[in-house]
């Protein structure tokens, strides 16, 4: 069935440790926003994380955007549309 | 080199913020926290009997300062119980800093005894939180703690620390330099030169001022642009105090129990200028026909509260005194005699029913009585419900931080707690704790804690014997189905009040009102005085909930 809302992918880079993805999955999950899939990596020797999510690109995007960019733990966060596309190869290699 | 348990330096980084006072109790999980304190020279322990009395102890202390407050509780249930204080602090953006013990590190998520997962629980109500992890993080998470508390937008963090940590012996060489607030972000000057030639160009324009300018101190500078400009001003319930009630700009709160003139005026006006609020549902009525002819000005130092709920013409993004000092030299003077004299109409056509002067007919008239015996630096706190709506609406307020109430939560039982730590943080200021049967019933505990440090505080009990608010609501959105809102029996609080040690005065069965209350006032330490209240009296008007506010309910002239 085809999608009327085109997807997206934010570009998170975040502090690693036990805790960074509740806070930053609670913030859409507080809001009813979904996220439709995740991709988290650790970088620089572990330190930090960079996290990509797969979300609707929906008029509450800005907000949601603004929000994460609160958060203690994130130090950068980037719309990156192009993405995309990794999750649709992913999903060929997972069987979706 | 430096060398200490984690407990003992994490009071030592206490002292060091300078913090002289906590509220808390002891338990299992931070016993040696309680132990060092116990060896602190320059902090007051202040022992709550309910940890969320604790927090809102806390919270008192910080509202009437500004500065990060700090409350200890220990793991389990006097984590999930001081939680509540957090959310509260949250939703109204007030610095505190809570410090919680943990179950030891190798225990943890194992369902050990009094374990829950604090610091999962605290994400969605914290500003931030930390679960320490080692006797040496705690020299940057404590100073940490207390500059995200207090830098931009105030709010609560969380310190988890399991117990472990808190006996585990470290050795530092240097002590970290205490936890300060960021400088606020520079607003940008395009932005201010776009304000300022909305505002000159406005015909009708409007002062909208909430919590924020409190938190940022710009009362004075809300004053001077809005006489420079003419402009009137309506406060959120967070924002009163911001400028005087009786100033002739103010037109006093908005929303779901404003002044009907009040929400009419925001109907016509032509330009909002919103300073420190964030278009809560029970200021703006159904958004989509708030102001429905006004542009926006917004003015935040939460990037996120722009746009957020009514995209702003103009959004600013600052510290609320820094942005109104430089907007001030580029607003014109004008008089706006039309727009004032509109609105001078509006308020004949439609009387107030805020009392002018006090008296004893009417609950709003007892509590502007009591405004005129109290003196002016006085500090009014309250609980939730009918007094709350009541005071905010009668009070004489005069001064920013005056005013203390549980604004975004709408907790009941934050009152006696809140006007403890008020009267520990201001000893020499009169506080009056304007509370509901119901909602005191909720802390009533705390009678102890406030007898125990002897504090300041007159509870003024409007006794009602319901849930006063909600008795309203079914009675005009239930067809009067008062289902469990009524209570059975009635409690004598006089008693209770006297079994805790208080003083007490009974309004009921005075003779001479305005001598009992001054008599109440004469003395110092924790009294009581009691007003029974006919449950029929309302808070009037009123917005229907989800209601555009220009439908109010007995919105009309009650003279």
């Amino acid at each position: 069935m085809p999608r009327s809302v085109p997807r997206t992918v934010l570009d998170v880079t975040v502090n690693n440790h036990p805790g960074v993805m509740s806070h930053v999955c609670g913030l859409f999950s507080r809001r009813a926003f979904n996220v439709e899939a995740i991709l988290c990596l650790p970088m620089h020797g572990g330190e930090a994380s960079r996290i990509w999510l797969l979300v609707d690109e929906d008029d509450r995007l800005e907000q949601m955007i603004r929000q994460m960019r609160k958060l203690q733990d994130v130090h950068d966060v980037r719309v990156s549309t192009e993405k995309t596309a990794v999750f649709d190869q992913l999903g060929t290699v997972m069987g979706g | 080199m430096f060398r200490m348990t984690g407990a003992e330096l994490t009071i030592r980084l206490l002292e060091r913020q300078g913090i002289r006072i906590v509220s808390g109790i002891p338990g299992g999980a931070n016993l040696p926290l309680y132990d060092a304190l116990s060896r602190s020279e320059h902090i007051h322990h202040v022992l709550a009997r309910h940890e969320q009395g604790a927090g809102f102890i806390a919270q008192g202390m910080a509202r009437v300062t500004g500065q990060p407050a700090v409350c200890l509780a220990t793991s389990g249930p006097g984590a999930t119980n001081i939680l509540t204080a957090i959310a509260d602090a949250k939703l109204d953006s007030v610095p505190l800093v809570c410090i919680t013990g943990q179950v030891p590190s190798p225990l943890m998520g194992t369902d050990a005894f009094q374990e829950v997962d604090t610091y999962g629980m605290s994400i969605a109500i914290t500003k931030h939180n930390f679960l320490v992890r080692s006797a040496q993080e705690l020299l940057s998470v404590i100073p940490e703690a207390f500059r995200l508390a207090a830098s931009g937008r105030p709010g609560p963090v969380l310190v988890d620390i399991p117990r472990d940590i808190q006996t585990a012996e470290i050795a530092f060489a240097q002590w970290p330099e205490p936890g300060e607030a960021d400088p606020a972000p520079q607003a940008y000057d395009a932005d201010i030169e776009t304000a300022a030639a909305m505002i000159n160009a406005a015909r009708r324009p409007l002062l909208w001022v909430g919590g924020g300018v409190i938190a940022a101190g710009a009362g004075g500078q809300v004053r001077a642009l809005a006489e420079k400009a003419s402009m009137p001003v309506t406060m959120t319930l967070m924002g009163l105090g911001a400028i005087p009630r009786d100033h002739p700009l103010s037109i006093g709160m908005l929303g779901m129990h404003a002044e009907r003139y009040t929400n009419m005026a925001l109907e016509a006006c032509d330009l909002i200028i919103a300073a420190g609020v964030r278009f809560d549902d029970r200021a703006t009525g159904k958004v989509q026909e708030f102001c429905p002819a006004a542009k926006v000005i917004h003015i935040d130092i939460d990037h996120s509260e722009i746009d957020k709920i009514r995209t702003a013409s103009v959004g600013i993004l600052g510290d609320i005194a820094e942005v109104l000092d430089v907007l001030m030299p580029k607003v014109q003077p004008n008089g706006r005699a039309e727009w004032l004299e509109y609105i001078a109409a509006l308020r004949a056509a439609f009387p107030q029913h805020a009392p002018v002067q006090g008296g004893y007919e009417t609950p709003q008239k007892l509590i502007r009585r009591i405004g005129e015996i109290a003196d002016e630096g006085a500090i009014v706190c309250t609980d939730v419900g009918k007094h709350q709506m009541w005071t905010a609406q009668s009070y004489p307020f005069r001064r920013q931080r005056q005013w203390l109430t549980s604004g975004g939560l709408g907790t009941m039982g934050f009152g006696l707690p809140a006007a403890i730590g008020a009267s520990l943080a201001a000893p020499d200021r009169r506080v009056i704790c304007f509370s509901g049967d119901g909602s005191l019933l909720m802390n009533i505990q705390e009678f102890a804690t406030a007898a125990e440090q002897k504090v300041n505080v007159t509870v003024v009990l409007l006794n009602n014997n319901c849930l006063g608010l909600v008795h309203q609501q079914q009675e005009l959105f239930f067809r009067g189905n008062y289902f469990s809102s009524e209570y059975q029996i009635a409690v004598d609080f006089l008693k209770i009040a006297e079994g805790f040690g208080w003083r007490t005065v009974d309004l009921g069965t005075s003779a001479d009102p305005d001598a009992d209350i001054a008599r109440a006032f004469a003395q110092r330490g924790p009294c009581l005085v009691h007003v029974p209240v006919d449950r029929e009296e309302k808070v009037l008007p009123m917005v229907p909930p989800g209601a555009a506010n220009r439908i109010m309910i007995e919105g009309e002239a009650h003279a």
